[in-house]
């Protein structure tokens, strides 16, 4: 049926993109920055395009991997494998879709734009590669790989602070990473094979679940990012341009949460099981402690890297909730997130871009001058509240009643970071948008052109979308996440059961 | 046709005699022609030295051979290894003409003394008795003692030389009681013969092993046997300082895992305890001391000191995994660390030899592609995916998991953490800072070089198979 490995094109393309970019734009004058721009710009949204024909092949009753690619690698236990099921495909179909978006609010970027692009495209590759590999080793390199592009793409387009940022993301992912791959080399040994497909049917002992899921958990807890080991998720999303920021949010976060989806459920349920509590317990600071830390916030990107970190523990509660509406909502809501708080730093870079800060006192009464803007902005802040109507909605209610069947005062307490989210939205909100326009710097604002429009608008109709009509996200995810279920229960009951027979 | 009694055959070292008579040749050119021949005499060394290779290659039979009644070994291990040596030595006399036209004074002997201490590298890899490790070890470090200071006009060259001589002597001793005392208790000096004997750690082989290890972590630059390393990579001439990080570096290590492995395989637990010490302590060091450096070179000493403890990781694993991820990571550490070395050999600005890591600000923008290439080589050597780097790490540290050295495995890949960060903060100069001014035009054969290192380093991890398949047959030949 499958006549050409349409998911290695997927993941390499890009870097094809790459090399033409380096081929054909050399020199730092302006037509090989134009040629950089507009190259980048089609390699994307052809990937786009040629990822839409896995949606459209994708079969949505199959539980299992499809697309499935071989290839001899290191050994033949360590072997070149791609695939994707119902969980990667809506994170491989969000990453080629944001691209482009980037690449359009990018256009502005002078500074070593072939050099800039090179790096997205690289980072892209990188990206599809991660939520499609079906080999452990191959996911580790994918993963970590992606740090070299972005170090740079903090440290060299970055802020002021751009150096101490891009070193702490770096060394912080490096660290909690390094752990998951000895536990990577100790699963080899454990099942002979880094085949995950495998790897998910061979019983883990109990003592190497307990070390390899903490291990795993480091690498994750830091991705993606969870409470207390967020905190370079502000610095680097504070220092990196704006097109960074926007990947950074939108995808490079939700690859500890499918990490988690992939790994820690699948392969050590006991574990996941013996640890959830500790899970919900982080992820219910993250949610009231990080949302109470985004109202005291004076820069915009920082409240909304803060408010990020809040709704990743929404995910991180769902999954470990271990049931049907929790796993599908934080599936869901992965992609919600990414849309929204994507969209969220492309409006503080719409603005920035005019202002040149970030302080949110430099701002107010912005609806005078950008009647648009304030529509776009408000759209989102709510979608980021998680009003009904918008896809945050749906991801937020999902985690929590599947939570509340788990674990009722995560579930509170969760719902009392909804009401905090609120708060700091609507107060960043007001601050920015409505009031008097009295600041005289404001007074020659003009509203969003049409490049903006077009990053912005995609994002605004999926988001509504999604919100009204979430029925092709879960349903595309949902045999998938029936049989994680499902397997999760089992090993459960069948540890249970068995205890009781002793 | 055969003058020669069994097991005294002289075709298995043929290739090392070749070489031997080759620079001896070599060294009448030199004396007859004067020094004018010096690019001739390089020349013809780095053709000898492919001549050996491909002896080494193709002439030589298949599987294990042995001569002068056992003492020396040609193995599968050894064909590896010898050929890794020998292209580290070319490599470094392929980056020398550089560095020879520009001194006042010519010196053909460099090509000689290379070539002198190339041959006692692979009389070293192998060995198969105390006597020829010892006589394999002595010509490869005193040849090497001279070229440290060939840059006899300078005092950080003659100072490296004479600390590197001092302290090598110093560690040839040790090495030299260890051996007589491992001797007297074994009665033997032939490695399978102390195999045999010493079945049962007693307190004599034990001490004769430590001696014999503390000189042979003198060679690895290990810890606590470190301390000439910074100080002999940064006074050395440059192409000098890539060659010591390069081809002695392997044979001395490919002695150490051999010895450990065919003399003593029946007191294991007793060398592993201090292979996994040096090794912890590599590291630590290694990443530690790395932090502080301005020079690049002294931070190349410590990284390759860092680096040794990571290779050992390996060979505290003690089994066929842990050798063929040795063997690994000597091959890619060797092509990175060549890489790096000759980009610093490259890099000058108006004539003057760029050495403090803050010369290199802004490299990105006043060389783009070199720069490139060294943040890959950098990022290789801290151990990122998909770069080789990675995956010399990858092997030696699985190989440690499945021999349960959980321990041994965290604290190591901690301090690649660690080590990563050093690494970092020399792309961050070149990438981030200002610029710090033009740089002079790049020598071709240099240029030549570092591309090759970092495309090595680049796209190992598309076919890496072949290069495992051999590492994995070298290590077996072992066992």
């Amino acid at each position: 049926m499958m006549t050409w490995p349409i998911l290695s094109v997927v993941t390499f393309l890009p870097a094809v993109g790459a090399l033409l970019i380096w081929l054909m734009a050399r020199g730092g004058d302006e037509a090989a920055a134009r040629n950089a721009r507009w190259i980048a710009l089609w390699t994307t949204l052809i990937n786009f395009a040629i990822s839409l024909i896995l949606v459209a092949r994708f079969d949505p009753t199959q539980a299992g991997f499809q697309f499935v690619e071989e290839g001899r690698w290191l050994t033949s236990t360590i072997a070149y494998k791609m695939g994707i099921d119902g969980i990667s495909l809506p994170l491989v179909i969000l990453t080629t879709a944001i691209l482009p978006l980037c690449i359009i609010a990018s256009w502005k970027v002078t500074n070593r734009v072939p050099a800039y692009m090179i790096a997205f495209l690289i980072l892209e590759a990188l990206m599809v590669g991660t939520f499609s590999s079906l080999d452990l080793l191959l996911f580790y390199v994918f993963f970590e790989g992606g740090l070299i592009p972005m170090f740079l793409i903090i440290g060299v387009w970055g802020g002021p602070r751009r150096v101490y940022a891009t070193f702490k993301f770096f060394l912080y992912t490096l660290l909690g990473s390094v752990l998951m791959l000895l536990a990577i080399m100790a699963l080899y040994w454990n099942a002979g094979t880094t085949d995950i497909p495998t790897l998910m049917t061979t019983p883990v002992p109990r003592n190497l679940q307990t070390w390899a899921w903490l291990a795993f958990f480091a690498s994750f807890a830091v991705k993606m990012p969870m409470w207390p080991v967020h905190t370079w998720l502000p610095d680097a999303h504070v220092e990196a341009p704006t097109a960074g920021s926007v990947i950074l949010a939108a995808i490079l976060l939700k690859m500890g949460g499918y990490g988690f989806l992939r790994f820690s459920l699948p392969m050590f349920p006991l574990a996941s099981h013996d640890f959830a509590p500790l899970v919900f317990a982080l992820s219910a600071i993250a949610i009231i402690y990080t949302s109470l830390v985004a109202l005291m916030q004076e820069d915009m990107k920082k409240l909304i890297a803060y408010s990020s970190v809040a709704h990743m523990g929404f995910v991180t509660m769902g999954i470990f909730a271990g049931t049907m509406q929790g796993v599908a909502g934080g599936v869901f809501q992965m992609v919600s997130h990414g849309l929204v708080s994507g969209a969220l730093f492309l409006c503080v870079g719409v603005v920035y871009d005019r202002m040149h800060t970030r302080e949110i006192a430099a701002y107010g009464g912005v609806v005078n001058r950008m009647p648009l803007y304030a529509f776009v902005f408000l759209t989102f802040t709510m979608a980021n509240v998680g009003l009904p109507g918008t896809s945050g909605f749906v991801g937020e209610f999902l985690t929590l009643i599947g939570t509340f069947k788990v674990s009722i005062p995560t579930a509170f307490f969760a719902t009392v970071g909804v009401i905090l989210s609120a708060a700091y939205a609507l107060w960043l909100y007001r601050k920015i948008v409505f009031g008097a326009l009295v600041k005289p710097s404001l007074a020659s604002i003009k509203d969003l052109t049409f490049r903006e429009v077009m990053t912005l608008g995609p994002l605004l109709v999926l988001t509504i979308l999604f919100g009204f009509y979430p029925k092709p996200v879960l349903d595309y995810s949902a045999a998938s996440v029936q049989q994680l279920v499902t397997n999760y229960s089992h090993a459960i009951t069948a540890v249970k059961a068995a205890a009781l027979m002793h | 046709m055969n003058f020669t009694p069994a097991g005294y055959s002289l075709l298995p070292v043929l290739p090392e005699i070749v070489l031997a008579v080759g620079a001896m040749v070599l060294l009448m050119v030199g004396a007859f022609r004067g020094q004018r021949s010096t690019p001739l005499v390089v020349t013809l060394a780095i053709a000898l030295l492919i001549l050996t290779g491909v002896l080494q290659c193709h002439y030589l039979p298949a599987g294990k051979l042995s001569t002068f009644g056992g003492s020396f070994v040609v193995d599968g291990y050894a064909r590896f290894l010898k050929i890794l040596v020998l292209l580290g030595s070319a490599a470094t006399l392929l980056i020398s003409y550089g560095f020879l036209s520009e001194r006042p004074r010519r010196i053909f002997e460099y090509a000689i003394l290379i070539l002198v201490s190339t041959v006692g590298m692979m009389l070293l890899i192998s060995a198969g008795d105390l006597v020829m490790l010892y006589l394999g070890l002595e010509l490869m470090s005193l040849s090497l003692y001279v070229v440290a200071a060939c840059n006899r006009d300078d005092v950080k060259s003659t100072e490296a030389g004479l600390k590197y001589f001092v302290l090598g002597a110093l560690a040839s001793g040790m090495m030299l009681y260890g051996m007589s005392l491992i001797y007297g208790f074994t009665g033997t000096v032939s490695f399978a013969g102390i195999a045999t004997a010493a079945k049962t750690g007693s307190v004599g082989v034990a001490f004769g092993l430590v001696f014999l290890l503390a000189g042979l972590c003198f060679k690895v630059s290990a810890v606590p046997f470190h301390m000439w390393t910074p100080d002999v990579y940064e006074g050395a001439p440059t192409p000098i300082t890539a060659f010591f990080s390069s081809s002695p570096k392997v044979a001395a290590f490919a002695i150490f895992v051999r010895i450990v492995l065919t003399a003593f395989p029946n007191v294991a637990h007793e060398w592993q305890q201090i292979v996994v010490f040096i090794s912890i302590a590599s590291m630590a060091l290694g990443s530690f001391g790395a932090i502080g450096q301005r020079n690049f070179k002294r931070m190349m000493a410590y990284s390759s000191i860092g680096h040794m403890g990571f290779a050992l990781v390996g060979l505290a694993a003690g089994t066929t995994e842990g050798v063929q991820g040795v063997i690994l990571y000597l091959v890619i550490y060797t092509v990175m660390t060549f890489g790096v070395f000759t980009l610093i050999l490259a890099m000058k600005r108006n004539g003057r030899a760029m050495e403090e890591i803050s010369d290199f600000a802004g490299l990105s923008r006043s060389n783009p592609v070199l720069a490139f290439l060294c943040a890959m080589l950098l990022f290789s050597l801290a151990g990122i995916p998909p770069l080789a780097g990675f995956f010399a790490k990858f092997y030696v540290f699985t190989a440690a998991i499945k021999a349960g050295m959980i321990t041994l495995s965290v604290i190591g890949v901690l301090c690649s953490v660690v080590g990563a960060f050093y690494y970092l903060n020399v792309i961050k100069v070149m990438y981030f800072d200002e610029q710090a001014g033009a740089t002079d035009a790049v020598r071709v054969e240099l240029g030549t070089v570092v591309v090759i290192s970092a495309l090595f380093n680049m796209l190992f991890f598309i076919y890496p198979g072949p290069l495992v398949g051999a590492a994995t047959a070298a290590a077996k030949s072992l066992f």
